[in-house]
């Protein structure tokens, strides 16, 4: 268990409302929840969640903390917005189930080997690497994330798909030597680091 | 000199040689037609996209969306922000909202730009490429430029989620947003009187780490539009695009399926309907070919 987490724990103790409310994104809306169950009939993932958007409220109030952190529900989340669009207390659940997943991530709990949290993770350090997306090194990344037996394989069955995208131009096989980037990329890191080293002081990230 | 000015934001999919550059040169024909000038957002970053969250946490995230504003609002001043991607205007719009009505927020972004010598002012304005439209332009003028009305062609208008919530276009519903009928309507084709999957998800990025799941809810999509009778699939976003025509390849290989219908942007049915050559109108980027479209092109 990471530092960090077990710091939060000594900190707020059996109150993880509180604690959700100050450290993740958007959490200070979780006690507004009226156990309505809309957002949990609105999702079209609905059936893969472990719990529901609904149930996670609930738990965060009952002081459900591991339960919470190391579940893999939030990480079922595409990002529709259905949820906020449809929730009649108007509750950014989106950007709540985005903070939860982001807290569990950061303080190491969050499950182990989850395909969601792995892609997101290589997809945020390929875009931050030249201040913008490189697709081709995204895509190989991903194919070989579970090493190079099952990524040659899904390579074998993605072939045409990714040979068809070369030939219609929306692929290109050069971008393995760097693609696209910003041209100020000294700039573009270093607004990033400093805005990393704020959000880790404010969420018990720092080391 | 053109009728209005904009600076564009076109995102990491829309580059030479990525996924939706098809889109970009639909959209430039288009513009041309239409008489907008955009002007690409000198060194823009990426928006961070709708999984950038796990690891990139909430201020990385506003920061380097400020960035854009910042360099816009000092470079292109008074332009709005006229992005073509679901998922930057979506990033860009929800981290503008955040930065405005949060004083800490804005101020920890500006020091994390300070860091490269830029301060954003909370002036610039972000919008879609749809809005812009429908709301700069109006539908008389989308349909004025037509020479080769899209006659006969049943078209799903596929709106998806990201144009459509949280925010929408303005006037429409959640539940059934009219404008992509609308558009198909002036153009000269056939919208859906009824479309179940209008605004369904793709699965998103989800469609790389669960693709089995995301493969169901395009096989719906495809399915209810094919159901309809619709000849091809017509969206705003360039993930639901490449989703929805990518992955039915996939689809029919596991479960025995013969789906190919084309998936294709709005501003590539206006290029063709404004009498733009094929290639112009970015249909040689079409994984599943649209000769229906290529056959008014061509005409």
């Amino acid at each position: 268990m990471s530092n960090a987490n077990q710091q939060a724990v000594a900190r707020y103790k059996n109150n993880f409302l509180k604690e959700v409310e100050e450290r993740v994104e958007e959490g200070h809306w979780v006690k507004m929840c009226m156990q309505c169950g809309v957002c949990a009939g609105s999702c079209p993932l609905g059936p893969a969640w472990e719990h529901t958007p609904q149930k996670i409220f609930m738990m965060i109030r009952a002081g459900k903390r591991d339960e919470v952190l190391q579940s893999d529900s939030m990480w079922m989340c595409t990002s529709c917005y259905n949820c906020i669009a449809r929730c009649p207390r108007k509750l950014p659940i989106t950007h709540i189930m985005h903070g939860l997943a982001n807290y569990a991530h950061r303080l190491g709990i969050a499950p182990k080997g989850q395909p969601t949290r792995e892609f997101a993770t290589m997809f945020w350090k390929n875009l931050t690497k030249r201040g913008r997306t490189n697709e081709l090194m995204l895509t190989l990344n991903l194919y070989f994330a579970n090493g190079i037996g099952p990524g040659i394989q899904t390579a074998m069955n993605m072939q045409k798909i990714g040979l068809g995208m070369v030939l219609a131009g929306r692929l290109n096989p050069m971008e393995i030597f760097g693609g696209h980037s910003v041209k100020d990329l000294k700039g573009f890191h270093a607004v990033l680091a400093k805005a990393k080293e704020i959000e880790d002081r404010k969420k018990g990230f720092a080391s | 000199m053109a009728k209005k000015e904009y600076a564009f934001y076109p995102g990491c999919s829309s580059q030479a040689k990525s996924s939706a550059a098809n889109y970009l040169t639909s959209v430039n024909t288009m513009c041309e037609k239409l008489d907008i000038k955009l002007n690409e957002i000198p060194d823009w970053n990426c928006c961070g996209a709708s999984i950038g969250y796990a690891e990139g946490g909430e201020l990385p995230r506003l920061a380097i969306n400020a960035r854009n504003f910042a360099i816009a609002e000092q470079q292109l001043p008074g332009q709005d922000i006229v992005a073509t991607c679901a998922a930057c205007w979506l990033g860009a719009r929800e981290s503008k909202e955040r930065l405005d009505h949060t004083a800490q927020l804005m101020q920890e972004t500006n020091e994390a730009l300070a860091a490269a010598g830029l301060k954003y002012e909370g002036k610039v304005a972000v919008r879609h490429m749809v809005e812009v439209l429908i709301e700069d332009l109006g539908y008389d003028a989308i349909k004025a430029p037509v020479v080769k009305p899209l006659e006969g062609l049943k078209i799903a208008g596929y709106v998806g989620c990201q144009t459509n919530r949280p925010f929408g276009i303005a006037g429409e519903s959640f539940e059934n947003p009219k404008y992509l009928d609308k558009f198909i309507e002036v153009l000269g084709g056939e919208p859906l009187e009824k479309y179940e999957q209008k605004v369904a998800c793709c699965g998103g990025a989800l469609a790389f780490s669960e693709p089995e799941k995301s493969q169901k809810q395009i096989r719906d999509i495809v399915e209810s539009a094919l159901d309809h009778k619709a000849e091809l699939i017509v969206t705003p976003c360039p993930l639901c695009q490449a989703n929805v025509e990518v992955y039915q390849s996939e689809i029919n290989r596991k479960h025995g399926t013969n789906f190919a219908v084309p998936v294709v942007y709005y501003s590539q049915l206006m290029a063709v309907a404004y009498g733009s050559s094929a290639k112009d109108a970015g249909l040689n980027g079409q994984l599943i070919r649209t000769e229906a479209l290529e056959k008014i092109a061509n005409k």
